[in-house]
């Protein structure tokens, strides 16, 4: 590559560059300098892990099934789920339909499938009241399912707020808050749950959002959300507050505060995107949590209102028939359990998948 | 250290002071008396028996005066649904049933917990290890609700065995197992996990270069260290125990302190709710302070804060 010129007796190498001595490359050499896959994002690192991961995916699939047979099947669905199929207006109740077993019909159906027309089964037959089971529980699992996503999307407002601010003012705020922070923790939070949600749910609430849009939802719910709200944001506050305090100390944010970066700036591209994986994958596990809590609450009777099902309710409900028809118990069982741990392994995949730190 | 314990007693204190107050103004703040659901009660007579509970004066006396009573001679005042009965009798009545419901619970357990975690960290990613993890997560992810429900349908609906009513000795059976599956998976998954770390530790493979045994290098070696995070779990059991057992109890008709509690929020007896609140609360938060303090005992390379 270096040429050598002759001096005097010795041969000097020199520094400069002799053009002539080099080739171009040939096309199969210059394929070879092609960077073989586009340069990836910590996004898509973690989605890569993520689907390598085969019990995560087969639960994020039965999470997005169950999720949204919830939600639409009861659109197409011919029944309703306070619908009590013994009773038409102007006649007197049908007790046929009452406690029918899975695929039976009630006495009008009877006539209706003997006159050669078409009668949509009911698959887990209909409860004591005449309600087609099946609905029942595709309404249940809405109800549970909403209430788990809701109730963890307040616990994570409340606490990133929270945690944030502890963690951004320090001193004598942090501190207070903290404190604060110990002592609702250290609640013991069920007996807390119980308490409050029972109290609530006979208190003035009903009366307080009659008429308007939250009145549809029901007085226990919101009850019930609220009790999410008051004691169950202590731990995310915890762990954000965590992460902001060790992440303010960071080198990357001082060399960022160095080079004359703002407040807003290191917030938004330093803090928030190293906080997000975690604050994500916590609110993910949060969920089952709160569906169990609530599935918990309604089999106390202290859960959804009356007509409205939910599959801890319904379990309860299903507990007096118990002999005759442990069917009933049985899947609600099974969907809880499947709802909850779905959710469980697929929030483990995505904290192996998304934050690499918090491996135990 | 002593000042890490008295920070600790001092937290659990006003935890305590806190979980009274919280109950005693949530209970207070209810529409409704408790003498509301009794049919055809005059003013009159409901004055009287307001006055007679003290329901009368000013909250914040009702207040001073509860927590004076409680403090000084560890009194909850008379329960109101069940007459001439005094809460603390009741209580402790029900915790009879209760103690020996959680205890029996909470050692099977431990003792059950440990040995399949073993067993599994042992025979680690063989058959008996996947069969033990599966299982293991079945069982925490299940209410403790639906697993008594399941267990009362499959062991006295269908097959007969064991008596659906818990209030005799055999009855207690299924309750027991109901309230001890979760700890038990619970324990195992961590017996599991922190035996994997201690095999994997230096003076392991030491023990083994020096030709210790197998299963003196697991009980004289392994067992020792890797039972330390378990003494973590004392607590959050306990309070699982608690909670737990206000289903099961309901499920099974146990006549502990659990049913007590149930019944006692629907008939809104404001002495039995706060008192049973109390003595639970207070249960799960010594039982965490004790076990806190344990583990720093236990293993002293635990750093304080």
């Amino acid at each position: 590559m270096f040429t050598t010129k002759k001096l005097g007796k010795y041969a000097i190498p020199s520094m400069h560059v002799d053009l002539d001595q080099f080739i171009p490359a040939t096309e199969e050499e210059k394929a070879y300098m092609v960077q073989m896959r586009p340069s990836s994002t910590f996004f898509k690192d973690g989605v890569k892990r993520l689907l390598k991961n085969k019990v995560a995916t087969v639960c994020f699939f039965i999470i997005v099934i169950i999720t949204l047979t919830s939600i639409f099947l009861p659109m197409f669905w011919p029944y309703s789920y306070e619908q009590m199929l013994g009773i038409t207006p102007g006649r007197p109740v049908d007790p046929s339909y009452n406690n029918l077993a899975p695929f039976e019909y009630g006495s009008t159906e009877q006539e209706l499938i003997a006159a050669g027309e078409k009668v949509f089964p009911h698959i887990f037959g209909t409860d004591a009241a005449g309600r087609d089971y099946f609905i029942r529980i595709v309404y249940g699992t809405r109800i549970s399912l909403a209430v788990g996503f809701f109730a963890s999307i307040i616990v994570l407002i409340i606490g990133m707020t929270v945690g944030s601010i502890a963690g951004y003012c320090g001193g004598k705020v942090d501190l207070i808050i903290m404190r604060i922070v110990d002592m609702i923790y250290s609640l013991p939070d069920m007996l807390m749950v119980i308490l409050l949600a029972s109290v609530l749910s006979v208190s003035g609430l009903s009366q307080a959002i009659e008429g308007t849009a939250l009145a549809k939802i029901g007085a226990n719910i919101i009850s019930l959300f609220i009790v999410f709200a008051v004691l169950y944001w202590v731990s995310m506050a915890r762990l954000i507050r965590g992460q902001i305090l060790s992440l303010r100390e960071q080198e990357y944010v001082l060399a960022a505060r160095a080079t004359g970066a703002k407040g807003s700036w290191i917030i938004r591209k330093h803090l928030v995107p190293n906080c997000i994986s975690v604050v994500i994958i916590s609110t993910a596990l949060q969920i089952p949590n709160s569906i169990f809590t609530e599935s918990y609450l309604s089999f106390l009777g202290l859960g959804v209102n009356a007509p409205m099902p939910s599959l801890g309710s319904l379990a309860s409900d299903a507990l007096n028939g118990m002999s005759s028809y442990p069917y009933r118990l049985i899947i609600p069982a099974v969907v809880i359990s499947l709802i909850v741990l779905s959710l469980n392994l697929f929030g483990d995949g995505l904290r192996d998948a998304f934050d690499p730190k918090l491996n135990n | 250290m002593l000042w890490y314990i008295f920070k600790r007693i001092v937290l659990a204190l006003a935890t305590i002071w806190l979980v009274i107050t919280v109950t005693f103004f949530i209970s207070r703040a209810v529409p409704g008396g408790p003498f509301l659901g009794e049919k055809a009660i005059t003013e009159a007579a409901q004055a009287q028996l307001e006055a007679k509970y003290g329901l009368d004066k000013p909250v914040m006396e009702q207040y001073v005066t509860y927590l004076s009573d409680i403090v000084t001679e560890f009194d909850f005042g008379p329960s109101l649904k069940q007459r001439g009965r005094d809460v603390v009798d009741i209580i402790s009545d029900g915790l009879k049933v209760s103690v020996k419901l959680g205890v029996t619970a909470a050692v099977g357990a431990l003792i059950l917990g440990v040995i399949f975690g073993s067993i599994a960290a042992l025979r680690r990613n063989k058959l008996v290890d996947k069969i033990i993890m599966v299982v293991t997560t079945a069982f925490v992810s299940m209410p403790s609700f639906i697993m008594g429900s399941l267990l009362l349908v499959v062991f006295s609906s269908i097959l007969g065995w064991l008596p659906a009513n818990g209030t005799t000795a055999e009855g207690l059976i299924l309750p027991i197992i109901t309230l001890s599956l979760y700890p038990m998976a619970y324990i195992t998954r961590l017996t599991r996990s922190s035996m994997l770390d201690v095999l994997g530790q230096d003076y392991i493979r030491t023990a083994r270069a020096k030709g210790v045994s197998g299963w003196r290098i697991i009980f004289g070696h392994a067992l020792k260290n890797s039972l330390i995070p378990v003494i973590t779990y004392f607590g959050p059991m306990l309070a699982y125990i608690v909670t737990g057992s206000l289903v099961v109890e309901r499920i099974f008709a146990v006549p502990g302190i659990g049913r007590s509690f149930v019944s006692s929020i629907t008939d809104r007896d404001y002495p039995m709710i706060m008192g049973t609140t109390i003595v639970l609360a207070t249960l799960i938060v010594v039982m965490n302070l004790v076990s806190d303090l344990l583990y720093k005992v236990v293993d002293p390379r635990i750093n304080l804060e």
